[in-house]
């Protein structure tokens, strides 16, 4: 009977590794266009940021990350896939959101949230960075001014490998 | 014999993952936990428990195999904290299901949420925050057939705290003119065009009515995108649902949403415009608030989030309503007298919303009388004035240390349609938020929130202060005080205390990675917390708060 938890504990932990994969669900890009999010491409690092037009932290972040975004993605391949889960309410505001801004990322809308569920996110911003061969390095939620310092570190690191 | 069996068993196994590995198709196992606990002090109000514990906790736990995903939720309310609805009381697993994936089929029984169009006649979601879940117990199938062509189905129940019934059937197709005919010049406008159609069934029981078993409701879509510009609309219509909603009325119910968005860098416009009458759709014809809602039209409204402009939110009239929304945004260039060094973003805002005309049918019948078609409605006519929301905001980034944003906001909110708190009449308030980050260094900024609510009705003034520190990438501490001094007879509201109550709230906090840990003490005043169109009632209380939350 010991050996058989031994087993059941190995299988689990075998089981339990890191995501590897991007779950596949249907979404659309910002202009309307179908979307599977397992056609998310990865030329180098990949980060995928869900956020929210209402949400504070969220579109500072994704401007601080602007400053060094043009760089990196020279650098290293990076790309950004913002998902905003803003619902029917306030989608449509998505784009001139975005333009206003100027930000230069692949953005995706998630308006009934089922990326969202699917990447087990539950509070935005959720960001989650990935390595050129698609495994998940690392994730964080919420934002404080600075962070994004140590992620143009870890995109760096990233890119070098 | 045992040991036999094991060895087997241990053969079996290793071989499969052995395998599994190698062809890269590995299981994962993911999910989440949220923790909120609180201990009430004093519940500031006398039909709330006065104190004592209350938590809310969820956990995910989603498995995925190839082209296999199970997941469930465990969720405990023991009991819910204060402003959820007490029938969420107890513990269990309301939500699991088993979907199965191929390339253009994918189907789930068990449970799931949905989207048709807008969701205007169909949204299944969940909103923790809310203490909303209408999540859909049955079967889905999703298919698609041709590249550009998505069609969808289900057949379910339908959540309501802890049990699942009623009955709902719906199909929703939409195709993508571009991609169906194999169009990839981008120059072109980019067309898509959809449709659902959606039923539900409940007995007819009723003795003095005669009343619908089954009610279907249809919609119809199309978006254009071309350039910068961006149009789409949706029709719904729905046929006679008498319902305690329209009191057992036999109208039909009908609703027409447009946006238009037209966008280039560094410039936005949107405008959308609404029109809902008779639109709430339950598989309960007896349910009110936010049971058995099969649809959730999108709110005209914009959606704000500093304290004080929410302090009156805009909620959905399902029964009829009409507005506009508009919105301009600019960036001024950096380098230019408006821009400065950075460049300066102003945003101006405008939503109106008025009841639809009713007018009665005939001299012998009241407007809304039950067992009649209830009232005849011009589609373009004006009813009541609700709501009105006017604002500007200016975002301006002075150095690299320091930002900083002001908005200016002009509210009319009639509060005997929106109900929040005791005061019935029309409340017309002047907001004004300013919002400022300083940064110390790489890793400690300081943020400060100034807001101050001005209005001669309900409460009468607000005034709030608040400081939040934070330390990248782990702590952040808050302090804020909200300090309504309304009363001292500058109110038309007898009921507005005359004397100066503070509401403040300490928290602190603690985040690694996707791991978080909140701690707060605090009064906190009765209010409406609105995410998406949903609002939910918190009374008054004032104690301890403790978040937890994680991803894995």
């Amino acid at each position: 009977m010991r050996n058989l938890f031994f087993i059941l504990t190995m299988m689990t932990g075998l089981l339990m590794t890191a995501q590897t994969s991007i779950p596949s669900v249907q979404i659309k890009t910002v202009d309307g266009k179908p979307f599977n999010t397992s056609d998310i491409v990865f030329d180098g690092p990949v980060i995928i940021d869900f956020w929210a037009t209402w949400c504070k932290p969220c579109v500072k972040e994704l401007n601080a990350i602007i400053e060094e975004y043009e760089a990196l993605a020279e650098e290293t391949g990076l790309k950004i896939y913002a998902v905003s889960i803003d619902n029917a309410r306030t989608s449509a505001r998505v784009a001139p959101f975005v333009n206003t801004n100027e930000w230069p990322y692949i953005v995706l809308l998630d308006a009934n949230s089922d990326f969202k569920r699917a990447m087990n996110v539950i509070n935005v911003p959720h960001v989650f960075i990935f390595d050129k061969n698609g495994n998940l390095v690392e994730q964080h939620t919420s934002y404080n001014e600075g962070d994004e310092e140590h992620l143009f570190e870890l995109i760096r690191k990233l890119g070098k490998e | 014999m045992k040991q036999i069996l094991t060895f087997f068993l241990f053969v079996v196994v290793s071989t499969t993952l052995v395998y599994a590995q190698e062809t890269n198709t590995k299981g994962i196992l993911s999910g989440n936990l949220q923790v909120d606990g609180a201990y009430y002090t004093d519940s500031l109000s006398q039909s709330q428990r006065p104190e004592g514990f209350g938590i809310n906790s969820y956990a995910n736990f989603n498995y995925n195999y190839g082209k296999f995903t199970a997941g469930l939720r465990f969720e405990l309310y023991q009991p819910p904290l204060m402003g959820y609805d007490t029938k969420y009381q107890g513990m269990g697993i309301p939500y699991k299901y088993l979907s199965y994936k191929a390339d253009e089929l994918e189907f789930t029984v068990g449970n799931f949420y949905e989207q048709y169009g807008s969701g205007m006649i169909l949204r299944s979601y969940e909103e923790k925050t809310l203490g909303y879940d209408n999540a859909l117990e049955g079967v889905q199938l999703k298919y698609n057939p041709f590249k550009g062509v998505y069609l969808k189905g289900l057949f379910a129940r339908q959540r309501n705290f802890w049990d699942y019934d009623g009955l709902v059937r719906g199909i929703d197709g939409e195709i993508v003119i571009n991609d169906a005919l194999g169009i990839e010049n981008t120059e072109l406008p980019y067309l898509s065009i959809g449709g659902s159609f959606v039923s539900k069934y409940q007995d007819p029981q009723n003795t003095t009515l005669n009343l619908p078993g089954n009610v279907a409701a249809g919609a119809g879509r199309a978006s254009v995108v071309y350039k910068g510009f961006n149009l789409s609309g949706e029709y719904a219509y729905k046929i006679n649902d008498p319902s305690a909603d329209n009191n057992y009325t036999y109208k039909n119910g009908q609703g027409l949403l447009i946006n238009a968005t037209y966008s280039t860098k560094g410039f936005g416009v949107y405008l959308t415009a609404k029109r809902l009458d008779n639109m709430y759709f339950r598989s309960n014809r007896n349910a009110s608030a936010t049971s058995y809602l099969i649809n959730n039209p999108p709110a005209i409204a914009q959606e704000h989030t500093y304290s004080l402009s929410a302090m009156y939110p805009f909620a959905t009239q399902a029964n009829g309503e009409m507005g506009l929304q508009s919105q301009v945004s600019y960036k001024f260039k950096k380098n230019t007298p408006l821009g400065g060094k950075y460049g300066t973003k102003i945003n101006v805002s405008l939503s109106k919303v008025y009841d639809i005309r009713r007018d009665s049918l005939d001299e012998y019948t009241a407007i809304g009388e039950k067992g009649t078609l209830g009232y005849n409605s011009n589609f373009f006519a004006l009813g009541d004035h609700w709501y009105t929301d006017f604002n500007i905001k200016l975002d301006k980034k002075f150095s690299n240390n320091f930002k900083g944003s002001l908005t200016q906001m002009y509210q009319e909110f009639d509060n005997n349609i929106f109900h929040v708190g005791g005061y019935h009449h029309v409340i017309y308030s002047h907001i004004t938020v300013a919002d400022m980050t300083y940064k110390i260094n790489n890793n400690n900024a300081v943020r400060l929130e100034l807001q101050h609510l001005y209005t001669k009705n309900d409460k009468g003034n607000w005034a709030m202060a608040m400081l939040e520190y934070t330390v990248s990438p782990h702590w952040f501490f808050v302090v804020w005080d909200q300090v309504n001094y309304g009363g001292f007879g500058n109110t038309d509201n007898i009921e507005a205390f005359d004397e100066i109550e503070h509401f403040y709230n300490f928290s602190f906090g603690y985040t690694k990675k996707a791991n978080r840990i909140q701690l707060s003490y605090g009064k906190q005043r009765e209010g409406v917390v609105c995410a998406g169109g949903v609002c939910r009632y918190v009374p008054a209380y004032e104690g301890f708060m403790l978040s937890i939350s994680s991803t894995f």
